[in-house]
């Protein structure tokens, strides 16, 4: 496991600055949510986080003693499944075994669709194949783009549920991306709200597990909440 | 219609392909019984599409027997199988018959490799794209058959020309699809791959390769029938062997049967290479649905 730092990170796709000023320390093992408008730089600050992007301005640093690019894994808003391999073949890909792909599938309750073409799965089923993939290589840090950002509401809590649990046996560090202010408080340690590319706000989550949606907790919710919509 | 293609592809399924595949498809049949067995018009009998043509072959033979159809102008069906069992017997049909598939081979090898391999390269290297694809571009304007003056000078007649005229005229299709499908590949499978620590031969062959297989399939199929045709063309013009020298001696001599039946080996053999080809597409492509249910 390793942590992150943000110093100053800027970032500009040309004349548009869409980070500035970003301070941030990430320890290992938190699971921290990022939350704020369509628009405001999120997936834009997960791939810098995971290298996808150079900053333009600041440095990004992973902390830790074996800290490194390659134990970084994203969870993309969409399953990004190779269409061409059955479901075990696409956890098992990137160095990754059949037998560590299979026991990530048994965690996520796929085990008998390992056989299966990826179009023969529902949008939830073929989400929880991606997120087998991105365990099943033990990743030091795991970075979730809106990856229940399809799906519908009971599933998403099926997901939540999953998501936590897994965490906890595992501990990576996570950072989730997600527009939905409960999921956030839900899952995560600690909440950003990122706004027109800066931290608005960082507010730490102090609930226990498992979380009961309670007067703290919608407290938390309607502070969040609060600060992305109003000015 | 759709319990024909069923059946077919059963058939072609538990000669092909592996269990897994066999236990998917029985299982999508299966869901679809019910749906099957409302479909089965009398129509829907695997024979039915073959009547036509069987009535067609039939009043050709009638037509002639009674001469309404002149021999000299077309010979009956039954003629032209006499033609060809004669042929066969003296082993002239194999001889002409070999010598053409091998020069489709050779000549569909050397341009399908040719064109894959700048399609590839070109696909995957800016730098080569930059340099080469215009060009490539600008000489595929040329109706390659315009070739053929510039071809019997360089060549002569000799089994080179042929090829070669092969060769050129499959690498094209063959360039473009491949190209195309490689620029066409998901961005975000390949951004996946990269974060989930593929080497860039992994992303070659995971991800890039596969992504681009319809399109290369597509290109395949294609460059098959111009192979036939750049045969026919090239073996009718000059040759010492083959279907088409088979045709123009055939045609010297008046032997209208001999014509006729050279017109319809290359049918077969055309026929029978895109039926390779298809094989080929459901075997590489089976796990894109279109694929899996037709
Ligand atoms: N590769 C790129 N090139 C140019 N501009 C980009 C690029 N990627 C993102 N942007 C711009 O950066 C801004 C932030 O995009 P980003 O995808 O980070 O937003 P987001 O917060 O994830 O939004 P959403 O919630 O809708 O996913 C947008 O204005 C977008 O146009
Ligand atoms: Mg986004």
């Amino acid at each position: 496991m390793f942590g992150i730092e943000l110093k100053n990170v800027g970032k500009r796709f040309g004349a548009n600055e869409v980070l500035r000023d970003i301070d941030l320390s990430i320890p290992k093992g938190s699971f921290t949510a990022i939350v704020g408008k369509s628009g405001c730089g999120k997936s834009t600050l997960l791939r810098v986080i995971a290298g996808l992007e150079e900053v333009t301005s600041g440095s990004l640093a992973y902390t830790g003693a074996e800290a490194k690019k390659s134990n970084i894994r994203i969870m993309f808003q969409d399953d990004r499944l190779l269409p061409w391999k059955n479901i075990l073949k696409n956890i098992a890909i990137g160095g990754v075994n059949k037998v560590d792909a299979e026991i990530a599938l048994e965690k996520v309750g796929l085990r008998d669709k390992k056989g299966d073409w990826p179009d023969e799965l529902s949008g939830g089923q073929k989400q929880r194949v991606a997120l087998a993939r991105a365990l099943a290589s033990s990743p030091d840090v795991l970075l979730f783009d809106e990856p229940l950002g399809a799906l519908d509401a009971l599933t998403r809590m099926d997901m939540q549920h999953l998501m936590e649990g897994l965490w906890q046996e595992q501990h990576f560090t996570s950072i989730l991306v997600t527009h939905d202010v409960s999921e956030a408080v839900y899952l995560a340690d600690r909440v950003i709200v990122l706004d027109e590319g800066g931290v608005k706000l960082d507010q730490e989550i102090d609930l226990g597990r498992p979380r009961e949606r309670d007067d703290k907790f919608t407290s938390y919710e309607k502070k969040i909440l609060d600060q992305i919509v109003g000015g | 219609m759709q319990s024909i293609c069923l059946h077919i592809f059963v058939d072609l399924i538990e000669t092909e392909c592996g269990d897994e595949i066999q236990k998917l498809i029985k299982k999508f049949i299966h869901t679809k019984g019910a749906e099957r067995v409302k479909k089965d018009k009398w129509y829907n009998n695997q024979l039915f599409p073959w009547l036509l043509p069987i009535v067609v072959v039939l009043l050709w033979q009638v037509l002639g027997d009674r001469g309404l159809i002149k021999s000299t102008m077309l010979p009956t069906p039954l003629e032209v199988v006499e033609a060809g069992k004669n042929l066969f017997q003296t082993g002239e049909l194999q001889k002409h018959v070999y010598i053409s598939t091998e020069r489709a081979i050779i000549g569909f090898f050397i341009g399908g490799t040719i064109g894959f391999l700048l399609g590839l390269f070109n696909g995957t290297v800016l730098f080569l794209e930059k340099l080469i694809d215009t060009s490539i571009q600008m000489i595929r304007t040329i109706p390659h058959l315009a070739l053929i003056p510039l071809v019997i000078l360089w060549f002569g007649i000799g089994e080179s020309a042929k090829i070669f005229l092969v060769a050129v005229g499959v690498m094209f299709p063959i360039y473009i699809n491949t190209f195309n499908g490689i620029k066409n590949v998901d961005y975000k499978l390949i951004e996946m791959g990269k974060v989930y620590g593929m080497s860039k031969w992994q992303l070659f062959t995971n991800i890039i390769l596969p992504g681009a297989m319809p399109n290369i399939l597509v290109g395949i199929r294609y460059a098959l029938g111009v192979t036939w045709i750049s045969l026919i063309v090239a073996e009718t013009i000059g040759a010492d062997a083959g279907i088409g020298y088979l045709a123009t001696t055939a045609r010297e001599f008046m032997q209208m049967d001999i014509v006729v039946l050279t017109i319809v080996l290359y049918a077969i053999l055309g026929k029978l290479s895109d039926f390779i080809a298809k094989v080929c597409e459901q075997r590489l492509l089976k796990w894109n649905p279109a694929y899996r249910k037709n």
